[in-house]
């Protein structure tokens, strides 16, 4: 209800100049701004179900590392004149097996092994895209994601991709989901948790590499871990978190993009303020709500007991 | 039934080599079905490592180890850590790996006494719940074999008590195998069929009364071993009552056991 609200707020003025102004925001809403609401609609569906599970896995630095290494991806698809989304792709797998590869070979936390690769990534895009004095780069636009460069075809590679990532996803959901609760329990009752492991790996490398135009590098992991948090207030089982996080990453992304709008701000930082203030908002009663809560399992447990006792 | 003479796992001269040590090495071991299984050892004797080998959770480095073709087998580990973040019910908990009924479940939870926490989230409950939960979540569902990794941890002597004669019970309804682990010495003996000594190797092995009496039990377990054994042997009549109806009840496949234990080889490094 608070997110209803919230996002009215954000619509509200725009309903009001569109009714009042001229025919020439209509046509500016048919060309990007339609497009920049599809295309993140389409990353907030998948980032949604996804952050659950980098939630539930502690998985937030992963994800930034492999976004991070996104930037390479794009200094590499500059260099060698390819589609964008697959050498970020490509570049995110590489950096996982590298992690897989160093977890077993080096004697540092994984912790310090991801600083190290998101870093050395990062440095290395930033440092070619130096050398590329022929190409002009928007490098805000990367790393901060921008509605004007999301094209039909981004949106056939979002859409195209994220119903991918679902499939699989509602495919090896039973598997995934066990070895998060309990990788024992899942490799003794024949769950495979290491092939799902691998595949959720791979999920989270699509992902990143769909959503980058969107809100860019540097801010992907928080449309992976917003949503999640955000519908953790509310979800009592896993599913259902999964299919709340989905509907508020969609929430927050209208509210962002309608205030980028409205406020002539950039588009990835205003859909993460504006999960922010979700987050926020949602968080705050959350103390009290608990309270209540607590009082009233506990007066059910007292009366539980009593009927026991008799 | 043809299955219930079969071994259901297996393990040969199976070693576990971590960070430059041998763990455990030269295990045999074998649970069949309709047969309760107890490894017993010290702190760090390689009784988990021996049950996750020997079920197929980790390979053996050295010999083999052997599984049914296909079979169903119930893990109830000792703890498991959820992130606070994970949203989980115990009857979602109860469907983790496979699709159980909701009349099945809770059919299984009144059984173990844990009917009340069917909508608690699984991060809340103590210690004695949890295993009441996991006990559920093996009965609902209804597995060939089932693992237990110290089930009595945390929980009092009356409890520890009943979950023994609940797993008992488990074993007589849905005739599977039972391996147990356990550290504690004297209660498990009355549960159970076979027992193994581990400590890094097989110590000894056999029934209950034999490695209670052996000399290398005691040996490992020192003084406890002597207080142990004055509580064990009182419960002595009620132990000797249900091995002798277990024996009659399953003498076609026990027979060919009983020799079996006879074989365990008996080894010793220190």
């Amino acid at each position: 209800m608070v997110l209803v609200a919230l996002l009215m707020m954000g619509i509200n003025p725009i309903f009001i100049k569109i009714s009042f102004d001229t025919k020439e925001l209509i046509t500016m809403m048919d060309d990007f701004f339609t497009r920049a609401l599809v295309a993140g609609t389409g990353v907030a569906l998948v980032t949604g179900p996804l952050g659950c599970y980098v939630v539930w896995r502690r998985l937030a630095y992963f994800g930034d590392t492999l976004s991070h290494a996104g930037l390479l991806g794009v200094a590499l698809a500059l260099l060698f004149e390819v589609n964008t989304t697959l050498t970020v792709f490509a570049v995110s797998i590489f950096i996982s097996m590298a992690l897989l590869l160093l977890q077993s070979r080096v004697k540092l936390s994984s912790d310090a092994l991801l600083g190290l690769l998101a870093h050395s990534a990062l440095a290395t895009g930033m440092v070619a895209l130096s050398f590329m004095t022929w190409v002009r780069v928007d490098l805000m636009g990367f790393l901060f994601g921008d509605i004007l460069a999301v094209t039909p075809f981004d949106i056939a590679i979002i859409w195209g991709g994220g119903a991918f990532v679902l499939l699989v996803l509602l495919i090896s959901w039973h598997s995934i989901f066990s070895a998060t609760v309990n990788i024992d329990i899942a490799q003794a009752e024949g769950m495979k948790p290491k092939q799902a492991n691998i595949v959720l790996m791979l999920l989270m490398a699509v992902v990143i590499a769909i959503s980058m135009k969107i809100v860019g590098v540097l801010l992907i992991t928080s449309m992976l871990i917003f949503p999640a948090a955000i519908a953790r207030r509310f979800a009592t089982g896993p599913e259902q978190m999964a299919l709340l996080a989905a509907i508020i990453g969609i929430l927050v992304v209208f509210g962002g993009l309608f205030g980028s709008l409205h406020w002539d701000t950039p588009s990835g930082p205003s859909i993460v303020v504006a999960a922010s203030v979700c987050f926020i908002i949602t968080a705050i009663p959350a103390t009290s709500i608990q309270m209540i809560k607590n009082a009233s399992i506990e007066k059910l447990d007292s009366e539980q007991n009593e009927i026991i006792k008799k | 039934m043809i299955r219930n003479n079969s071994s259901l796992i297996r393990l040969k001269n199976a070693g576990f080599f971590r960070s430059g040590r041998w763990l455990v090495r030269g295990i045999n071991l074998t649970v069949n079905s309709s047969e309760i299984l107890t490894l017993i050892g010290p702190n760090g004797s390689g009784k988990s490592t021996t049950a996750k080998m020997a079920i197929g959770v980790s390979k053996p480095d050295e010999g083999t180890s052997y599984k049914r073709q296909g079979l169903k087998i119930s893990y109830l580990p000792q703890r498991i850590s959820i992130d606070w973040t994970l949203p989980i019910k115990v009857n979602r908990f109860i469907n983790l790996t496979g699709r159980v009924s909701r009349k099945e479940a809770n059919e299984a939870l009144s059984l173990t006494g844990a009917l009340h926490l069917e909508n608690s989230d699984v991060k809340t409950l103590s210690g004695g719940e949890f295993q009441r939960v996991l006990m559920a979540r093996a009965i609902a569902c209804k597995p060939e074999l089932i693992v237990l990794d110290e089930p009595v941890q945390g929980v009092d002597f009356k409890g520890e008590i009943a979950i023994y004669e609940l797993i008992r019970n488990i074993r007589d309804e849905l005739k599977c195998g039972v391996l147990l682990i356990s550290h504690d010495l004297h209660v498990v003996m009355a549960a159970t069929d076979r027992v193994i000594c581990l400590n890094g190797h097989v110590c000894c092995s056999g029934t209950p009364m034999n490695v209670a009496n052996s000399k290398e039990y005691k040996a490992l377990f020192g003084a406890r071993a002597v207080t142990g054994l004055a509580l064990y042997e009182h419960g002595n009549d009620y132990q000797n009552f249900r091995d002798g109806s277990f024996q009659s009840k399953d003498q076609t496949g026990g027979a060919g056991r009983t020799s079996d234990d006879g074989h365990q080889p008996h080894i010793y490094k220190n």
